[in-house]
């Protein structure tokens, strides 16, 4: 498997971005959309990815395997707005190769 | 009118680091804070989580790094206003500026530097149609004087923290306090959610999950919210007021149009030399701040502070001799009157 994966991205205004990621620099989704500027600096990653502020909350259109929601992620989704089932925070998802060909849209900026 | 040398905006890490340069250099210094406490992000959003790349700090606790921060500063005796935004600037004709917050409280400084990180604090709104009709008419975000709920009916929604805390602290001065959270586990400290229950058992806390606040009643004050329960039918709850806490999320807000160089929701600065804006007298420092190579952490921050310090000098005294000098030589000399000096060298002879 390759350590580079392809993944979709949809932004803010609907556009969808298709985005080389990197599995072996211990980067997130959030950090993979900061990286890219899919999404204006500020209104993302806010608390830095520590669950703790739902700007990168983002909905999987893809049934990729990803791992499960911890506690924290999900007591955030909790308070959020704009959830849906297939909510979850960039900040907590982990790059790895299985995630290749992962799609997923960004939610309104908070 | 509160006047000093350097008005700071932002009481976050980087602000507060700018009280101690200064002091060195015998300025003042006075910080505005949109929050009602100092420390920025640090206190607000993780202060019990670990920072690692504290310079000589092997791991640190954000609220502890805000503690040592204010322990550091003390002797030069900052100001502070807190729970206020700075609103407007206004360059005064000789080169000073005024400062107003969103109370109306002025401030007169021949330095303003901003420190604001992310911007300031704001409460996150849930989308209830109609919602911000009601604000101060029975809708809050904070809760800033609990007097005004004695003896009412409040409803409380959010699953963290504040929710808790607050219905908790209401339930002995409201008539009545409901909380509503979407899920059944609530994210507080394990004894604030043991109170809860134990409140809850009592009759004293009426809780309501899994649900949602869907609607809000009322003509010009609030008198009840819609409440949607999962697998049952909406239906709604009498109360003067709903206070939705869903936690602070930071917006750039006025600094914006003060006519500063902005890109990617940050002040454009002179990196090259003192992280001056576009408007002279004005700096930007830490997270607040862009520039070629930027990074967003703390201890760049400090050192961003260290230098604007240096020329914020030069600015208000442009014919004065001065060149750095290493605290342990000069030691600290406080506002206060109290000294702190590296201990003389004992000369004793040896017979």
């Amino acid at each position: 498997m390759s350590v580079d994966i392809n993944i979709k991205i949809t932004d803010r205004n609907g556009v969808t971005h298709e985005v080389v990621a990197p599995t072996d620099m211990a980067m997130n989704l959030m950090e993979v959309v900061r990286s890219y500027e899919l999404a204006e600096e500020g209104t993302i990653g806010v608390c830095g990815g520590m669950a703790m502020c739902a700007s990168c909350q983002c909905y999987v259109t893809s049934n990729t395997a990803l791992p499960e929601i911890s506690d924290d992620e999900d007591a955030m989704l909790a308070e959020a707005f704009n959830v849906q089932d297939n909510s979850r925070l960039g900040c907590q998802i982990q790059m790895t190769p299985e995630m290749d060909g992962l799609e997923v849209a960004l939610a309104p900026e908070m | 009118m509160i006047t000093t040398d350097i008005l700071i905006i932002g009481a976050g890490p980087t602000g507060l680091f700018t009280v101690f340069e200064a002091g060195l250099l015998k300025l003042k210094c006075h910080l505005i804070d949109a929050l009602a406490q100092p420390g920025g992000q640090c206190s607000e959003i993780y202060p019990k989580k670990p920072i690692y790349d504290i310079p000589a700090y092997p791991e640190i606790l954000a609220g502890d790094l805000t503690h040592k921060l204010l322990e550091q500063t003390k002797q030069f005796e900052p100001g502070f206003t807190l729970g206020e935004r700075a609103e407007t600037i206004d360059k005064q004709e000789d080169g000073t500026f005024i400062v107003t917050t969103n109370k109306g409280t002025k401030h007169h400084a021949k330095i303003v530097a901003i420190a604001g990180g992310l911007g300031s604090f704001e409460p996150r709104k849930p989308k209830i149609e109609g919602l911000e009709k009601f604000e101060d008419n029975g809708v809050e975000y904070i809760i800033k004087e609990p007097e005004l709920y004695r003896n009412k009916r409040v409803v409380i929604s959010g699953g963290g923290d504040s929710a808790l805390d607050w219905a908790i602290f209401l339930s002995d001065v409201a008539e009545e306090v409901t909380l509503i959270h979407r899920r059944n586990e609530f994210r507080g400290a394990l004894d604030s959610v043991e109170k809860a229950q134990e409140l809850k058992n009592l009759g004293k806390i009426n809780i309501i999950t899994p649900a949602e606040v869907k609607g809000i009643l009322g003509t010009d004050k609030v008198t009840g919210v819609a409440v949607e329960k999962e697998g049952e039918d909406a239906f709604i709850i009498d109360t003067d007021h709903f206070i939705p806490l869903f936690g602070l999320s930071p917006k750039l807000g006025p600094i914006a149009n003060w006519g500063l160089e902005i890109e990617k929701n940050a002040i454009k600065v002179n990196n090259a030399l003192d992280y001056q804006t576009n408007i002279e007298g004005v700096y930007a420092i830490g997270d607040v701040n862009t520039y070629p190579g930027k990074l967003k952490l703390i201890l760049c921050g400090f050192h961003e502070a260290t230098l604007m310090c240096q020329s914020a000098y030069k600015r208000i005294f442009p014919d004065k001799k001065y060149v750095m000098k290493y605290t342990t030589v000069g030691g600290v000399e406080g506002f206060d009157g109290t000294k702190k000096e590296a201990p003389k060298a004992v000369v004793k002879a040896i017979n």
